[in-house]
């Protein structure tokens, strides 16, 4: 076994185990920094497919801001994570059969499927090729995206003010 | 040597644990934090056929960038719709908030 498939084992195990931990916590706040574990986990996948730049910006946007954005929602929502409270709902069973059935379903298609390799080399240099890629043919995309970014900050000042 | 099938199979299981937290969680800042394990395992398919499939292009990458910055706005709007449901009908709990208007 190369250090490469230790390395991807040990990161899956992370992921998934966190991600478990992220889904059956009782208390939302244990949930809520499980799921640091798991980015990490993801970033170390990403580190695996060369991906550095989408790792870096893993870490800064979820590990560091989505966690901590969550964590201030639970603490300014204190009615909603008292441990007594109930945190699931009836249909716990039918959950539970539906995400199995959609995981078997997946991987019965991962797995089955002859995956076509086009021609091509990943750049040595990713990030470079990355600004390359936003400022030339994902032109469009990027704009779009800024915009979106905007009008949600917007958005989100508007919805979460205080009415007066 | 870990292939695209190995990184398809992770991203599958992470998904369905983010479909199962979105469908059972009652805390609808727990069913977020689904939401924000579905975006991940979307991510890792993208990388995982960039890097495997179409290595020549950067199109996965960059689509994996764009959907971060998607859910890092999804985040922020969606927290701020709990705290606005938060502040008008004191419950976090979606079963509970089956009003339209207060």
């Amino acid at each position: 076994m190369s250090g490469e498939a230790i390395a991807f084992y040990v990161l899956a195990a992370v992921t998934l185990g966190s991600g478990v931990v992220v889904v059956t916590s009782p208390n939302v706040v244990h949930s809520a920094v499980a799921l640091v574990p798991t980015f990490l986990g993801v970033t170390g996948i990403y580190v695996l497919l060369s991906a550095e730049f989408v790792a870096v910006i893993q870490v800064l946007i979820y590990a560091g801001a989505i966690t901590v954005l969550i964590l201030f929602v639970i603490m300014l929502t204190e009615g909603g994570t008292g441990i007594r409270a109930r945190q699931r709902n009836e249909q716990g069973a039918i959950g539970a059969a539906v995400a199995a059935a959609m995981a078997g379903l997946l991987i019965a298609v991962a797995v089955r499927t002859p995956w076509a390799r086009l021609p091509g080399t990943l750049p040595t240099y990713t990030p470079g090729a990355i600004g390359q890629s936003f400022l030339g043919p994902n032109l469009l995309v990027f704009e779009g995206t800024s915009v979106v970014l905007l009008v949600s900050l917007v958005g989100a000042i508007v919805i979460a003010r205080k009415e007066e | 040597m870990p292939a695209l099938t190995h990184y398809l199979v992770l991203s599958a299981l992470l998904f369905c644990l983010g479909l199962f937290a979105v469908v059972t969680r009652r805390n609808g800042v727990a069913i977020l934090m689904g939401i924000e394990l579905m975006l991940n395992a979307a991510n890792v398919n993208l990388v995982a056929f960039n890097k495997f499939a179409a290595p020549g292009a950067m199109q996965g990458q960059v689509f994996a960038l764009i959907v971060i910055t998607l859910a890092a706005c999804e985040a922020a709007v969606g927290l701020a719709l709990v705290l606005a449901a938060y502040r008008s009908l004191e419950t976090v709990y979606v079963d509970e908030i089956n009003v339209m208007k207060w």
